[in-house]
């Protein structure tokens, strides 16, 4: 008996949803960026129809003096307050001195404080974002994409607690169950394009105060203009934490493999046969 | 073999840093360059175009109710105007003061402050968005902009009403605060000349004694100090030909977002 392994290559990615995937992370890196540039003119989040409605803040991220006359940046959620100086708050500016801005200038399109630019770059790239998006739903739908690939499965529901032990474990899929995805990527996969993507675009026209006179008072619903504004940036950040465990499982599963299979679209298993001879 | 991984790993943690600021300055490079502000710029007019087509240019700003009234407004901006002719009109309670309405009109006119009162009001509590993200709710009265619009008669070619304040943005007493507004936005039926905040004379903090309140746009086009009101084809050739005072240093001149 002698083990030997089985090579294939697959085509796993289209050509339209190559471009569409890497349409989106030049997009979503802007649009955080620039967003944490336009969080920086008004550095505190509510809840409610207003910023001054009596009830404090539920988040603030502030620089103040130290008695010696230090710069000290301070977040605090909910009146619990942080000392995140050096990053949050107060950080090194370009001549290496403490400057008072809430996220850092390595974290910000343009670098600098500047609010206009940042809309500018905001705006057109949620343009991009949104047309991208659509674009996908569309030819994920119209190809089957969604039906064939995304879709949970009632075998997927078996398997769920499985799953999230080979999760939690490393253990990823080999051979011929690596050319499906797994039931905990498929609902990862599944929450981002259809709950937090329509959400926190939704939040984003939520600010807009011409839209809301579209239909006057439906920004109620989530909780008033200023609630928008948090829940944004909520998702947004909850966004960054899909981003994160996504590249931790794309550079744990191979990192080469699944680089290449979302450029040129192929895709190698490999799968280990015993042979009997 | 192990010996080198971490070598490795720094060496590509060195390069993944390294392409991540030089792609950084990129970006602010760009933010420098003339033709890709220009580029960028054509989200704005995607957005603008975008609202008009889906809505109606009477769609209504949401109006609150007494109970959601911010406790006390705040004042962004100009609190006090730099100009001593601004503070001598203030200590006379603002009687000598009349507002201008001309330009591309049948019968430029002024007003007088008691003049304003007089006309029709509208009482709206309506929601202040400022573009750096926070937001106040006020209650204000004020004279509708085309109670103006009817008496002084505007051309067929006047396409934008250009609001001249009395507040200089240079330390030096020059480059005053103006704004600028479509016919639509000024036929707007919650486009008012506002003089009271929350049931009092508007204070000079919020614009004393008369400012603009045009509901669906964001902060800075609520010009305050009014002094002058010009309806024009074209702003190319008013200050810094941008339509207003934020608009010239480079934002929107569509604040709608």
């Amino acid at each position: 008996m002698s083990a030997k392994t089985n090579v294939e290559i697959i085509y796993r990615h289209r050509l339209p949803i190559r471009i569409m995937h890497w349409t989106n992370v030049i997009c979503f890196t802007i649009l955080l960026m620039s967003g944490l540039n336009i969080f920086n003119a008004h550095t505190s989040l509510y809840f409610g129809k207003s910023s001054y409605n009596g009830k404090p803040a539920v988040l603030e991220i502030k620089a103040m003096q130290t008695s010696s006359g230090e710069l000290k940046g301070v977040s605090s959620i909910f009146g619990y307050k942080f000392n995140t100086t050096g990053v949050l708050g107060a950080s090194t500016g370009a001549n290496g001195k403490l400057v008072a801005r809430a996220f850092p200038s390595w974290s910000t399109i343009p670098g600098p404080k500047w609010l206009s630019m940042a809309r500018h770059w905001h705006f057109f790239f949620a343009w991009l974002f949104v047309i991208n998006g659509v674009c996908y739903v569309t030819y994920a739908f119209i190809t089957k994409h969604v039906q064939r690939d995304l879709a949970v499965t009632k075998q997927d529901r078996a398997t769920i607690w499985q799953s999230i032990k080979d999760h939690i474990r490393f253990k990823h899929d080999t051979g011929e169950s690596a050319k499906r995805y797994n039931v905990l990527q498929k609902i990862a996969y599944l929450s981002v394009i259809f709950i937090l993507l329509p959400l926190v675009i939704l939040m984003g026209w939520a600010m807009s105060p011409f839209l809301n006179s579209l239909l006057p008072g439906w920004i109620d619903l989530f909780g008033g203009r200023q609630s928008a504004r948090t829940i944004h940036f909520i998702v947004a950040w909850l966004l960054v934490g899909f981003v994160f465990i996504h590249v931790f499982q794309v550079i744990i599963t191979g990192l080469w493999n699944n680089l290449r299979s979302m450029i040129t679209g192929y895709f190698k298993i490999e799968s280990s046969h015993a042979e009997n001879k | 073999m192990m010996a080198h991984l971490p070598d490795r790993r720094k060496f590509f943690g060195r390069m993944l840093a390294g392409a991540g600021a030089m792609a950084l300055a990129g970006c602010d490079k760009l933010s420098h360059s003339e033709t890709f502000t220009k580029i960028l710029s054509a989200g704005e007019s995607l957005s603008h175009n975008a609202h008009r087509l889906l809505s109606t240019r009477k769609s209504m700003a949401q109006e609150f109710s007494e109970a959601d009234l911010s406790p006390s407004f705040r004042s962004n901006g100009t609190s006090s105007p730099n100009s001593p002719d601004y503070h001598a009109l203030a200590k006379n309670g603002f009687a000598d003061w009349a507002l201008e309405v001309g330009g591309l009109v049948e019968k430029p006119l002024k007003f007088s402050l008691t003049q304003i009162q007089q006309m029709p009001s509208r009482t709206q509590i309506t929601r202040h968005d400022c573009v750096e993200g926070w937001s106040a709710i006020g209650k204000w009265k004020g004279t509708p902009l085309h109670e103006f619009l009817s008496l002084v008669k505007p051309k067929p070619e006047a396409r934008f009403v250009v609001f001249y304040c009395a507040d200089p943005m240079k330390a030096d007493g020059t480059n005053f605060y103006y704004e600028s507004i479509d016919m639509d936005d000024a036929y707007h039926v919650q486009t008012i000349l506002a003089y009271a905040l929350n049931d009092q004379t508007l204070p000079i903090k919020n614009g004393a004694p008369i400012r603009l309140r045009v509901e669906r746009m964001l902060g800075y086009k609520q010009a305050k100090y009014l002094t002058r009101i010009e309806l024009v084809k074209s702003f190319d050739h008013i200050a810094g030909g941008k339509g207003g005072y934020w608009e010239d240093t480079g934002y929107e001149w569509y604040a709608g977002i």
